[in-house]
């Protein structure tokens, strides 16, 4: 099903981005240097007016305004089914085929008013996004909030990349609906432009309107393979290492992501107390620094990886460890707040601050 | 595909095929049932599908014997046939919405292939009914988790809705006279009389209760032994059929009328066939008609879709009097060597006459006096047929009568013609207006007199004289062959069955006899000048405008968040007012946050805010909200100004 909904595109953003972009690719090198830059400004001008268009803060209303519609696919299949009934009836002279066929045309055509009364009028707001690490989808959730007196049905949610979600909105009621993106990259992740669309009630038509929530997901760096931690370091004397408080079982604590698989506590889960990771202690008062410097790899990604996956371990053993980056570093503690602050700070590692004028918005939390 | 989904679509395939269930060839009828049972129990064992060969084994095979059954793989029947069959095949090899869709498209065009055979109100309630379960299917295809109440809901409202938009555009789309291109030649169903007559032929057909057409009388009705509607006019008989031979040459019909002439109107069911029927004779015909040399009405075009015409006629007359020698000839032929008793008989006549009118009533009395029965079932007739029927049965409905006077009235060199037709008709005191059923369909004798020319003669008339007064029940002695409603229904149900009849000729005259000219003539009635398509698509996208905008208004309340509850809404607009102010509520804030910020702000207001504020607690929250109170709060908010 959801295949041939994939089918119906709504065509107009494509078209206009291809154009822009084949324009951009093919045009300039031959152009000359004036309308060159004539073109440039133009294009800019407009992705500033669209971009202050579009990304939105807050909660959204859907005006009418807002929502636009088209036939799809299968609404020009049923159009044409129809001027073959309408040639029918008029070679065979059936008089009750001209009601059918009317009818029917008056149903597709009073499905189009309904499927605009679907999206219209919807408030809808960006909600929280949990950090994911790279590779996993982030969960992107939105809350709608449908305050008439009239259910709403198949409300689609897509990205430009095809990943989508749907959900009917009863009446009266907040919806919430997460729509999951795979993330690639470390650092914020932007859920990009979204076509919030419905096919209700027939699938002749296809009502859409775009939405651009300023939402970002944190994606902390994915983990590397698992593989020891690095040496205590020799600052604070003691030099043991740690990688042994594997050994000693201190309890449960409830699983965030990126736990590594082994330590999740199967036995626990079969007697139904939920996903619980088991917790290695090691000697208190001891100090893990994390070094960028210590990580074995050469690249930076690399680095990254290695850190985030010690971070998780030492965590999880429950160590208390630094972090050192080259132009930052964060004090030796183990609690959550610190772990995810780590975590943070290799996410962002090395990333351009997020320039606030070009998306209009405020970095969330 | 979730199953309430798949029953949806059954029940679709069902309602639209069952329709056809008794003109399709028996076994498709079945296979179809079977395959759709096999379908449900599928379904509702959460048994897989049948594999795609097995199926297509199926299908190639059931396609293939319809082939056979049908010598083709063209025409109507058949493409109706293929369409049910593999409607219900598809239903077994259901594997994605896109499927599904096709499916519903493929109903709807089953459904309109209902009204090839039938456009009665009955089918088209039916309709109404069956698009009422494609919707609600349709409806599941596109949102498989919806519950049945609003599915049905969802499906009836936007069909209601549909409903005046239809009456729009059934009354205003610019209709178009068909054929656009040719048809298949079993368009058209035909019933009827044919232009035939051998014994049985018109027995079986007055077992018919089909209307034939309705009449409608603008001047003095004329009596009921008047009423002879001329259809074809037999003049060649082989001693068993009679046909209407040809004609070697074409004269022109004549007649001297002496009377007024009768004014009707015909509302003539298709049959298919070119001749229309008016009363004997014609005076005024219909544009396009053309009159034979026997007096027979005939159209341009065979009569393949409901047709009215106005006429009218003279019921005196002396027709061809001058009639040719060659027509006469024509008049007098009979097939050699076959019923001798019976040309003795006439000899015998003719011996003792020398002029004809006595003939004719010699005839008429031996009918009347020789022990004649009128019956629906007469025993058969061996080769000398005639001879067989005057001498030994003795017993015969109209056909058996007209055909043994013509050829005694031949016999004795008396020109003489069978004319086939109806006689009389039911009045409909509802309609005002007379139908004409099959079960009225007649024969009787013309014969051709010196002075007089074609006189008509009802043998008939001699045996039965209630036939004629009345009708056939009225005639046949044992009717139990006559269908129940053409013996003598109880009047309580005679009477319900001419009001439908009343509002079947309604239905017939305005809704399926709904054309061009009737469409013009209905809008410059309706005050449109000079009719155009211009004109009618205009109005039709002005009124389909309006209507949908109607709708559109009435949907759109739905949208809103509306509160029946008067304090909310006084607080709401106070918000509101305090909003222009520059002074918004925050969506999270509770009444008394926003008192004391907007008391902060602006602190004139203080003192009326927080008192506003606190009321509207006190009959939100509070447990008593006295009329009093409401006064109050009411007053505290007209008092407030910015």
């Amino acid at each position: 099903m959801a295949g041939w909904s994939l089918v119906i595109l709504n065509p107009l953003p494509q078209l206009g981005r291809t154009k822009r972009a084949r324009r951009s690719q093919s045009d300039i090198p031959q152009r000359e240097i004036f309308f060159n830059t004539v073109f440039n400004r133009l294009k800019q001008t407009f992705r500033s007016w669209a971009m202050r268009r579009t990304v939105e803060t807050g909660t959204v209303v859907l005006s009418q305004r807002r929502i636009y519609i088209l036939p799809t696919r299968s609404g020009f299949g049923f159009a044409l089914v129809l001027v073959l009934m309408l040639l029918g009836d008029i070679n065979y002279d059936l008089s009750l085929g001209y009601v059918l066929t009317f009818l029917l045309a008056m149903m597709a055509v009073m499905s189009m008013l309904h499927a605009f009364r679907n999206l219209a009028h919807l408030q809808i707001h960006a909600g929280h996004i949990e950090p994911v690490f790279a590779g996993e989808a982030a969960r992107f959730v939105f809350h709608f909030d449908n305050p008439g007196t009239l259910a709403r049905y198949q409300i689609h949610l897509r990205d430009d990349a095809g990943h989508r979600a749907v959900c009917d909105l009863p009446a009266r009621r907040s919806t919430a609906m997460q729509l999951d993106i795979p993330s690639t990259r470390r650092g914020w992740m932007d859920s990009g432009r979204l076509s919030l669309y419905t096919e209700f009630p027939l699938g002749l038509f296809h009502a859409w309107s775009y939405l651009h929530f300023d939402v970002r997901a944190l994606v902390y760096p994915q983990p590397a393979a698992p593989l020891p931690l690095p040496a205590q370091s020799a600052q604070n004397g003691t030099g043991k290492i740690l990688a042994a408080g594997d050994e000693d079982f201190s309890g449960l604590r409830t699983y965030s992501p990126g736990d590594p698989l082994p330590r999740i506590a199967w036995k626990a889960l079969a007697r139904e107390q939920g996903l619980q990771v088991k917790q290695f202690s090691a000697p208190q008062g001891q100090e893990l620094w994390l070094d960028w410097s210590h990580t074995p790899h050469p690249g930076l990604e690399q680095k990254l990886q290695v850190l985030t996956r010690w971070v998780l371990d030492a965590d999880a053993q429950g160590l208390i460890y630094g972090l050192r980056l080259p132009d930052s570093e964060l004090a030796p503690q183990n609690n959550p707040a610190h772990r995810t602050e780590c975590l943070r700070r290799l996410a962002l590692f090395g990333m351009p601050p997020l320039s606030r004028k070009r998306e209009g918005g405020t970095e969330q939390p | 595909m979730n199953k309430p989904l798949v029953y949806s679509l059954i029940l679709c395939i069902l309602m639209v095929a069952s329709p056809h269930a008794t003109h399709l060839p028996p076994w498709v009828s079945s296979l179809c049932a079977m395959l759709l049972v096999w379908r449900a129990y599928l379904t509702y064992s959460g048994r897989p599908l049948p594999s795609r060969w097995l199926l297509f084994i199926i299908t190639l095979a059931g396609v293939a014997a319809i082939a056979i059954g049908f010598h083709t793989l063209f025409g109507r029947e058949v493409g109706v046939t293929l369409l049910v069959l593999l409607a219900t095949l598809k239903l077994l090899e259901l594997r994605g919405t896109r499927d599904a869709t096709g499916l519903i498209y493929l109903s709807c065009f089953i459904l309109i292939t209902d009204f090839f055979y039938s456009q009665s109100m009955a089918t088209a309630l039916l309709m109404f009914a069956t698009l009422l379960a494609i919707a609600a299917a349709w409806l599941r295809v596109q949102t498989p988790h919806i519950t049945f109440k609003p599915q049905l809901r969802i499906a009836a409202i936007l069909l209601l809705q549909a409903v005046p938009l239809m009456l729009m555009l059934f009354v205003l789309f610019p209709r178009v006279q068909g054929p656009l291109w040719g048809l298949p030649q079993d368009a058209y169903n035909s019933s009827g009389l044919s232009d035939t007559m051998s014994p049985g032929s018109l027995s079986k057909l007055s077992l018919s209760e089909a209307v034939a057409f309705r009449v409608t009388y603008r001047s003095a009705v004329p009596r009921r032994d008047q009423m002879y509607w001329r259809g074809p006019v037999l003049w060649q008989y082989d001693g068993r059929t009679w046909t209407t031979g040809s004609a070697p040459f074409n004269f022109a019909p004549h007649f001297d009328a002496t009377a007024q002439p009768i004014e009707y109107s015909v509302t003539l069911e298709p049959h298919n066939k070119k001749w229309l029927y008016a009363l004997d004779v014609p005076s005024t015909l219909p544009p396009g008609a053309r009159l034979s040399d026997d007096f027979q009405l005939f159209g341009k075009e065979a009569v393949n879709a409901r047709q009215r015409y106005e006429m009218s006629s003279n019921l005196v007359y002396h027709a061809n009097v001058e009639e040719s020698a060659q027509q006469r000839q024509r008049a007098l032929q009979l097939p050699r060597r076959l019923n001798p008793r019976t040309r003795e008989l006439a000899a015998s006549w003719r011996a003792a006459q020398s002029s004809d009118a006595p003939i004719v009533q010699t005839a008429l009395r031996y009918f009347n006096q020789q022990n004649f029965s009128y019956t629906l079932e007469p025993p058969l007739l061996g080769s000398n047929g005639v001879d067989d029927f005057l001498f030994q049965t003795r017993q015969g409905f109209c056909e058996h009568y007209a055909s043994a006077f013509v050829y005694l009235m031949r016999a004795a060199g008396i020109p003489a013609r069978v004319v086939t037709g109806y006689l009389g008709g039911e009045f409909n005191a509802v309609g005002n207006y007379y139908i004409v059923r099959q079960s009225d369909a007649h024969a009787w004798a013309e014969v051709w007199l010196a002075g007089q020319g074609w006189v008509r003669v009802d043998p008939t008339a001699a045996i039965a004289p209630e036939r004629v007064q009345k009708n056939a029940s009225a005639a046949v002695k044992n009717n139990a062959a006559l269908p129940f409603m053409a013996r003598n229904p109880p009047r309580w149900l005679n009477k319900l069955r001419l009001d439908l009849d009343a509002l079947s000729n309604q239905w017939n005259q305005w809704v399926l006899g709904y054309n061009p000219e009737r469409q013009f003539a209905l809008l410059t009635r309706m005050g449109m000048k000079d009719v155009s398509w211009q004109k009618m698509a205009r109005d039709l996208m002005l009124g389909l405008s309006i209507i949908i905008g109607v709708f559109a208004l009435l949907m759109f309340r739905y949208l809103f968040a509306r509160s029946n509850d008067p304090v909310q809404a006084a607080w709401l607009r106070l918000c509101r007012k305090l909003a222009k102010a520059g002074l918004p509520r925050a969506p999270h804030e509770g009444a008394l946050d926003y008192a004391r910020r907007v008391a902060a702000a602006r602190p004139k207001l203080a003192g009326r805010m927080l008192d506003i504020a606190g009321r509207y607690m006190s009959l939100r929250y509070g447990e008593a909200r006295d009329a009093e109170s409401l006064h109050a709060y009411r007053d505290a908010l007209r008092a407030f100004k910015l």
